[in-house]
């Protein structure tokens, strides 16, 4: 019998934060700025700048701390990490190596039906690199400082989880609190949140960790189902072949799904971390931990309890709903507006996933507005619309953040109420369908529907359908 | 009359009253260069042009009432290794020979605004290292009371260019004496504050924890004037200190410091410009008096201290046994410090690159290796072999330790004494060349300073005579974190003892020299 193999999984991941200023200097974080216009002489390293902490970055990442159950760490420091590469200017990137500000933490995930702690073994700050463009054709390099100084934090959990489906919920779960906090908008493929996966396997049963390997370029979650996949494969197979498996960082090439070597433990770096002298320690009072604490927003959890007694909208829609921070945000607000939580509740439910699904979004991508949403709700409720057209209606509203009021007046789309001009319509349609007539009469409900159907098309979609089916049995 | 050998408060008074033109101080200085330069070589740039426009405008804010600073218009030389915008800026090395900042350091703005000329940019060792200005990429600085003899450094330039009065003050640095010592050399004043007094922010590191930026001068009156000016609290850098609020806080307290003295006057510096040393208790470290230290020195210091007790001080000696752990603490820990602050100079952003070189970790090894000199490669060496893994604990962490004792002891000093005398270097200025062969011996040159930087501790040296062969002789006057106050006051008393004296060796005025 084949041997069982248990896959022994720890993450670090990066989360750049949401602050509208760098880490150490005042320049914008903005994105998207041409080369080197979002940069001050402490961003590109120049000589004689010195880094002075931005407070947020404390408080944002106090936050986070609190929200994953960690410990703060009541004087922390910041270190400098020594490498060089022209990406970094200063040849060190100031993070926290010693005193960490957030430690011994956890938190809380569920897969399927069973629910587990992933332990956080600590979280620091940190700060971001600029971006290097390699131009192939004349053989150069050139450097945007731009993302130079944008905060990060790390977060590095124990080695808790054995499978990608614990992978993926942990992220999720981590997203999704630190989107509550406003911290943060988590956007892998963007970069605002990456994943390096430390991955091991051991022989079921047995207590020692294995050789572990570390991978980097996760740029989704299906990358990282993936490459989770794909290395447990690799080192099971090099574990029966009876060969080793080497700790070295590698790299996930998510197109041909196989990874390779980028440098084994022998050429570690050895980074030479020390106290950066430039900064202060920073003395966190518990007044200032309480403060963090008292003003943490309602988190997840919280929320999908508050809207099943608060909505009475079912166990399964609230869960979806409050998994995005933006999607929860645009349910309450459109609730709020039209009073009728459990409509808007199904046009996000029904019509806007299965939108997102269709144009590969994710739920922070929803551009519509609460107010447009409550108006269409408002609209097919009075009758003035049919749910035909509210659809066509809405895929507007999630393409454009149209106006829907606006929109049904000026295509003349309100569902015809005159029941004289309906009795009209009718009496032709009848008059031209001998055959379903006859068959309806005959005891074939169906044909019913072939009647009503042309009805509608008769009035170019705009008929109220439950007083057409109500005057055509009327008129059978 | 000599323009030249005016203080820089007294031309800036003899400005401000229009007997002199600022066009006039600023030609007196480049006629001055002009005479002693070649001999000296105090500077690596000279800005002719640049400090003539400046006079203009200078005047013109002075004559319409708009500056009333006591440095208004008085020419300023400024180290190599603070940044000045769109002005050379080397720290004398080649990796920034071609090196013009964006912006300007803000001790240098400080003196910016209050009406200041900048001349030049003078000479210093590489980076700040090394204790005789020989380890410039540019030439050795000469010292102007004898040009054979160093005129000491890092701050070697701006020493020598106050003594052979190219410029009536200039800006130097001290990480671990580089003020206090040249000064001595040169037969000078300054100070080195308590560190966070002056900004670093534009100031290129060596040390970050020790760097202070400081006043050099003819007298205690400028330092404390132009230190009044380049100091204040600068929210650029996170280790400046607020010093108005600092010296009513619980931490002062905790220092040894009592809260609301007259002694802790946050920005006031001139104020202690008083003769008077009554009662004031002088500790006299015996560890500092031993072997090593040259006789005919020691015996000017003492005499020193004795025109100190004359006029009711009262001196003591005392034991600091642990200093004689400074010098391998500092050298762990400064040049741990510079061996990152360093790693930027790497031929990618700005600065020199090296001409030839195949792929990234070449043209990093290439650059480097050729930019840097001797001595700063030895100290970035140094600095990583003590950071690296394995090694930390044993070096760096221990260094730390070993700095938090200093400054222990020297608590407990201060809660006896006012102030500490020591010598500013074992010897009078040393022959060029006989130093860099033997780094060991230049190192163990900055015994008595160090100390100081490990503390944050403030410390003056004023020139307290000349050795038998004609080189000035300085003392050290130290005191605790935030009294200046003292310091200016003891020194002051005893310059009033004796007259300035200036160098008048062969080399130091040629030809068309006026006395």
């Amino acid at each position: 019998m084949a041997k069982q193999y248990e896959t022994v999984i720890g993450l670090e991941v990066h989360v750049e934060l949401a602050t509208k200023t760098k880490i150490f200097c005042s320049c914008s974080t903005e994105f998207g700025g041409a080369p080197n216009t979002h940069t001050c002489p402490v961003c590109t390293g120049m000589p004689g700048a010195l880094p002075v902490l931005n407070k947020q970055v404390v408080e944002y990442a106090m936050a986070i701390g609190l929200a994953a159950n960690c410990e703060i760490t009541k004087v922390c420091k910041f270190d400098r990490k020594n490498y060089f590469y022209p990406d970094n200017p200063q040849n060190y990137q100031i993070s926290q190596l010693y005193l960490p500000i957030a430690r011994n933490g956890y938190v809380e995930i569920e897969v399927g039906d069973t629910k587990k702690k992933v332990r956080i073994h600590e979280m620091h700050m940190e700060e971001d690199a600029g971006k290097l463009v390699h131009d192939e054709w004349d053989d150069t390099s050139l450097v945007d400082y731009n993302r130079s100084g944008v905060p990060l934090v790390e977060i590095v959990s124990e080695p808790d989880m054995r499978s990608a489906d614990e992978v993926i919920a942990y992220l999720e779960k981590l997203r999704m609190i630190i989107q509550y906090l406003g911290a943060s908008d988590c956007k892998l493929q963007e970069g605002s949140m990456r994943a390096d996966v430390n991955l091991s396997v051991r022989e079921a049963g047995t207590k020692e960790f294995g050789t572990r390997t570390e991978m980097k370029n996760l740029n989704s979650f299906k990358a990282i189902a993936r490459a989770i996949e794909g290395e447990r494969q690799r080192q099971i197979e090099l574990i029966e072949e009876g060969k080793e498996v080497i700790q070295e960082t590698r790299r996930w090439d998510d197109n041909k799904e196989s990874s390779y070597a980028m440098r084994s433990k022998e050429d570690a770096q050895d980074y030479r971390y020390f106290p950066d002298p430039d900064l202060v320690p920073i003395v966190i009072s518990d007044e200032w931990i309480e403060r963090i604490r008292a003003n943490q927003p309602e988190l997840q959890t919280e929320k999908l309890e508050r809207y099943k007694k608060e909505y009475d909208i079912p166990q399964y829609d609230a869960r979806i709903i409050t998994s995005s921070k933006h999607m929860a945000d645009i349910f309450e607000a459109a609730a709020a507006i039209c009073g009728k939580p459990k409509k808007v509740s199904n046009w996000l439910m029904v019509e806007t996933l299965r939108l997102l699904k269709d144009h590969n979004m994710e739920p922070e991508d929803i551009r519509f507005s609460p107010e447009n949403l409550a108006k269409l709700v408002r609209l097919t409720e009075a009758g003035i619309i049919n749910s035909s057209v509210a659809k066509e209606v809405f895929e507007k509203i999630f393409a454009e953040d149209i106006d829907p009021e606006t929109y049904v007046e000026e295509r003349g789309l309100r569902t015809v109420n005159d029941e004289g001009a309906l009795i009209e319509v009718l009496k032709k349609v009848i008059a031209d369908n001998p055959q379903a007539v006859e068959d309806y009469r005959g005891g074939k409900e169906k044909a019913l529907g072939a009647l009503v159907g042309q009805t509608m098309k008769a009035m170019k979609g705009k008929a109220n359908p439950g007083l057409v089916n109500q005057k055509l049995k009327e008129m059978l | 009359m000599d323009i030249t050998s005016l203080t820089a408060v007294e031309l800036g008074k003899k400005i401000r009253a229009k007997e002199i033109s600022v066009a006039e101080a600023v030609k007196a200085s480049f006629d001055q260069i002009e005479r002693v330069e070649r001999d000296v070589h105090s500077f690596v740039t000279i800005d002719k042009e640049g400090a003539f426009k400046r006079a203009g405008e200078i005047q013109k804010q002075i004559d319409d009432g708009s500056l009333q600073s006591p440095l208004a218009g008085v020419p300023v030389a400024v180290k190599d290794n603070m940044c000045t915008k769109d002005m050379l800026t080397t720290c004398s090395s080649k990796i920034l020979q071609n090196f013009k900042p964006a912006y300007t350091a803000e001790a240098v703005r400080n003196l910016e605004k209050a009406g200041a000329v900048i001349i030049g940019k003078t000479n210093m060792d590489e980076f700040a290292m090394g204790s005789t200005t020989e380890t410039s990429y540019f030439g050795a600085t000469r010292n102007p009371w004898n040009l054979g003899h160093v005129p000491g450094g890092s701050s070697g330039g701006s020493c020598a260019a106050v003594a052979a009065e190219e410029s009536p003050y200039a800006l130097g640095s001290d990480t671990g004496g580089s003020i206090r010592q040249p000064s001595a050399f040169c037969g000078v004043v300054g100070i080195k504050p308590t560190y966070g007094t002056v900004s670093r922010y534009g100031l290129i590191a060596y040390g970050s924890s020790l760097d202070q930026i400081g006043p050099v001068a003819k007298d205690v009156t400028d330092c404390a004037v132009i230190l009044e000016v380049i100091a204040g609290h600068d929210p650029k850098d996170s280790t400046s200190i607020d010093r108005n609020i600092y010296i009513h806080s619980a931490s002062a307290e905790t220092n040894g410091l009592k809260a609301g003295s007259p002694n802790l006057a946050g920005y006031d510096f001139t104020g202690a410009l008083k003769e008077d040393v009554a009662g004031m208790r002088i500790g006299i470290p015996r560890d500092y008096f031993g072997e090593g230290l040259d006789a005919e020195v020691k015996e000017k210091i003492l005499a020193a201290v004795r025109e100190l007790e004359v006029r009711g001080a009262v001196a003591e000696e005392f034991d600091l046994s642990l200093v004689q752990y400074a010098i391998p603490a500092y050298y762990v820990i400064a040049s741990a410090e510079a061996s990152s602050n360093l790693a930027r100079f790497d031929g990618v952003k700005y600065g020199c690159r090296t001409e030839e070189y195949e792929g990234l970790h070449n043209m990093y090894k290439k650059t480097r290796s050729e930019g840097f000199g001797e001595e700063v490669k030895r100290r970035i060496m140094l600095g990583s072999f003590v950071l690296s893994s394995g090694y930390y604990d044993a070096y760096y962490l221990k260094a730390l330790r070993t700095k938090a004792l200093i400054k222990q002891a020297f608590d407990q000093a201060f809660a006896k004494y006012d102030v500490i005398i020591a010598p500013a270097a074992p010897t009078t200025a040393p022959e060029l060349g006989k130093s860099l062969s033997d780094p060991m011996k230049m190192y163990l040159s900055d015994i008595y300073t160090i100390s100081v930087n490990l503390a944050g501790l403030p410390g003056i040296s004023i020139p307290v005579g000349r050795d038998s062969k004609g080189l000035p002789v300085g003392m050290q006057i130290i005191g605790n974190c935030f009294e200046e106050h003292k310091i200016i006051r003891a020194a002051y008393t005893l310059e009033q003892t004796r007259s300035y004296e200036r160098p008048e060796s062969a080399g130091m005025r040629g030809e068309g020299g006026d006395r």
